[in-house]
């Protein structure tokens, strides 16, 4: 049974086919790497997902709301790490603001950043700040996770780390689907590794 | 020795070219009958004044030519050499006296109480406008009364820039009399409908010719080629002209006539009163400042009044502004984009003046709203880029995460697009008050009195514009100073935050 269901997904970008006829699912707890170079359109393929760039053709089934780690964090600058992940389970989801920052403590702490809870986005190193932002992603509680590039900013050390992360949220039963062009960790993470390439999907490994 | 000859060439250059011509001071602005500018040929100047420095002119053997002051710069242009003698329906008084050159007078006037006609039974006198609006031109013979009958009949005197505004306000009953001597008075009476001025004057002055103080002797010559005039009735045949002439000025003439020495007349009828002590300068100088500087205070605390308050309009407008610049449709950001163009490409002072006189038909709005209007509008324009500026600074990644977290376009402004945004326009912002601050002196001219305005009355009256210059100076950086350390320790705090 699938969580995420894309069909002949057609993305243009001034006229021009960035994504052309891509087409996979993925399933509750499964990692889909998406690899590629850069350029190849994975990253169009997330932000296609997640309705950041309008769709020409094709449909995307997926639950929402959609979580979305981006490749450079986009961590909200005026306010502290902790604040950055309750802000939109408190004023999106209307939960109650206590509730809200309790949880967001446990994601942080469970994150390995809880001690950098007050700490304003300008403050946190790279692992720290996209740790932060997949905290964020999460407290929305999405049944998929989008992350674009996440090992772009990290070193080999945390790039272990991160991809143990990944297989521990997908364990809990999450979906996740991640674009990166990091060979290596796309095979320590992902159940399955799709090639993209010119737009479209070559392959399965 | 180079050195003076040097120094020298220059200065004897200057010297012969300025034996030929008279070069005499005036301002156009103050129009008919006195100096105004030719209706058929505008580059020319005509009125009496203009006469009378012709005549001077050939009395003394030299070509008159025409030097523009504004009016209530004249004195100073004087003293400074500027040039030769200042004409332009300018009171004698003892003031002028005590630090320029001043001619023996050529015309008596009278000064009259102007009202609306329905008024003329109930005002007869200042006597009778006790917490009424009465108005007049700052620093003449007729502001000097009215500040006089402020303390005597609790009028509220008024000064306009202009002898034109105070009759048109009268009409529409922003103020409820006019103090102004009768020449003026009477272009006011034919200019607006249902205006009358009571008969009875309410002082006696003297039209004079102003001269630097060191130039005793070139003033004793022309006084030789008035006295002449005086007699031989070309005087008389210029105020005829004009349509001046009445028999106050024969009576004037055989005083004049009949006393050779330099100031043959008073002043004017109130030279004898208090006012001639508030004018010396000297020891009296520093008393001045003592009894100013209530007034100064009193006018620093409108100036900032009206500076916060039209920067809290030009902070809520200019952030309309910019969220319509930046969210809005098209149409709309094209209309914003006018008003920004419109309001930051034309004068403030000409927004200041529509705003005030203007629309004086439609609303009229009091002086000090207007200013606070015309303030906060025009610098909302300003406030309003900076926002567009910052807020389009704002990453625009941090907007895309906020709306794939289900963020509205509102919610992501309030949360996180406009905190940032205001942090970037601070600094600007700061400027931009201080500049406010300074451009409230510009409201002088719809008859609101704050600091600038207040120290230029100062300075009038004690002749001199270094002791209130440097008060002025000093209360104006008390006030932006303490604004700019709070900007600067709001952004330290931010940064440590």
């Amino acid at each position: 049974m699938s969580v995420l269901d894309v069909q002949s997904l057609d993305v243009r970008r001034g006229g021009r086919p960035i994504v052309a006829g891509v087409s996979f699912a993925a399933s509750a707890g499964e990692i889909v790497a998406l690899m590629g170079a850069s350029g190849a359109g994975k990253s169009t393929i997330l932000r296609a997902i997640a309705g950041l760039d309008p769709i020409v053709a094709g449909t995307v089934a997926i639950p929402r709301p959609v979580g979305m780690v981006f490749q450079f964090h986009h961590l909200f600058a005026n306010m502290s790490a902790h604040k950055n992940v309750w802000l939109a389970p408190v004023h999106v989801f209307r939960r109650p603001r206590a509730e809200a920052e309790q949880r967001a403590r446990e994601l942080l702490v469970s994150l390995g950043v809880g001690d950098r809870a007050s700490a304003m986005p300008h403050e946190l190193s790279g692992g720290e700040a996209q740790r932060v932002a997949i905290a964020r992603a999460l407290a929305i509680e999405p049944r998929v996770l989008l992350m674009d590039e996440p090992t772009a900013s990290l070193d080999p050390a945390r790039r272990g780390d991160l991809a143990a992360t990944l297989r521990q949220l997908a364990s809990a039963g999450r979906t996740i689907v991640v674009a990166t062009h990091d060979a290596e960790f796309a095979r320590a993470c992902a159940h399955r590794v799709l090639s993209v390439e010119g737009g479209r999907l070559r392959g399965v490994s | 020795m180079t050195m003076a000859v040097c120094l020298g060439l220059p200065a004897a250059a200057a010297r012969g070219q300025s034996a030929a011509e008279l070069r005499w001071g005036g301002d156009a602005e103050g129009g008919a009958p006195y100096v105004e500018a030719d209706p058929a040929d505008p580059s020319r100047v005509v009125g009496f004044d203009v006469e009378i420095a012709q005549l001077l002119a050939a009395g003394l053997g030299r070509t008159p030519r025409f030097v523009q002051v504004g009016f209530t710069s004249i004195d100073a242009s004087a003293a400074r050499g500027d040039f030769d003698v200042g004409l332009s329906g300018i009171e004698d008084s003892a003031a002028r006296r005590s630090r320029l050159a001043v001619t023996i007078p050529y015309y008596e006037f009278r000064e009259v109480l102007t009202v609306r006609s329905a008024d003329a039974g109930t005002y007869r006198s200042l006597g009778d406008l006790r917490g009424r609006r009465v108005a007049t031109l700052g620093a003449t013979l007729a502001y000097d009364m009215l500040v006089d009958a402020q303390a005597r009949d609790g009028i509220v005197p008024v000064t306009y820039e202009d002898d034109v505004h105070p009759y048109s306000d009268l009409v529409i009953g922003r103020v409820d009399a006019v103090v102004l001597d009768a020449i003026l008075a009477q272009r006011g009476v034919r200019r607006n409908a249902g205006l009358t001025s009571q008969p009875a004057p309410l002082a006696v002055g003297h039209y004079v010719g102003i001269l630097a103080p060191g130039a005793a002797a070139l003033r004793d010559r022309m006084n030789v080629v008035l006295r002449d005039a005086m007699r031989d009735g070309r005087l008389e045949a210029i105020l005829r002209r004009w349509d001046v002439w009445n028999e106050d000025q024969p009576r004037l003439y055989a005083r004049v006539l009949a006393d050779a020495s330099p100031y043959p007349v008073a002043a004017s009828s109130l030279s004898a009163s208090p006012d001639a002590a508030r004018t010396v300068s000297g020891p009296g100088t520093l008393d001045a400042a003592r009894r100013y500087l209530p007034a100064l205070l009193r006018a620093a605390l409108i100036t900032i009044v009206l500076s916060c308050l039209s920067m809290a309009l030009a902070i809520a407008v200019g952030g309309l502004i910019a969220s319509g610049r930046v969210y809005g449709a098209a149409p709309l950001r094209i209309a914003l984009t006018g008003y920004v163009e419109i309001v930051r490409g034309t004068p403030l002072l000409l927004q200041l003046f529509v705003l005030y006189f203007g629309l004086a038909a439609f609303i009229q709005l009091p002086a000090f709203v207007a200013a606070l209007l015309g303030l906060g509008l025009n610098y909302a324009a300003y406030e309003s880029e900076i926002y567009r500026g910052a807020l389009e600074a704002v990453p625009p990644g941090q907007l895309e995460s906020a709306r794939t977290l289900g963020f509205t376009e509102r919610q992501i402004l309030v949360l996180v697009r406009a905190p940032q945004a205001f942090r970037l326009a601070l600094a600007p912002m700061t400027n931009d008050f201080v500049a406010l601050l300074k451009d409230s002196s510009l409201v002088s001219v719809i008859t609101v009195v704050e600091l600038t305005k207040e120290t230029s009355i100062f300075a009038a009256n004690i002749g001199s514009w270094v002791l209130p210059g440097i008060m002025c100076a000093a209360i104006y950086l008390a006030m932006s100073l303490p604004l700019a350390r709070v900007a600067r320790r709001i952004e330290r705090g931010w940064r440590h935050a």
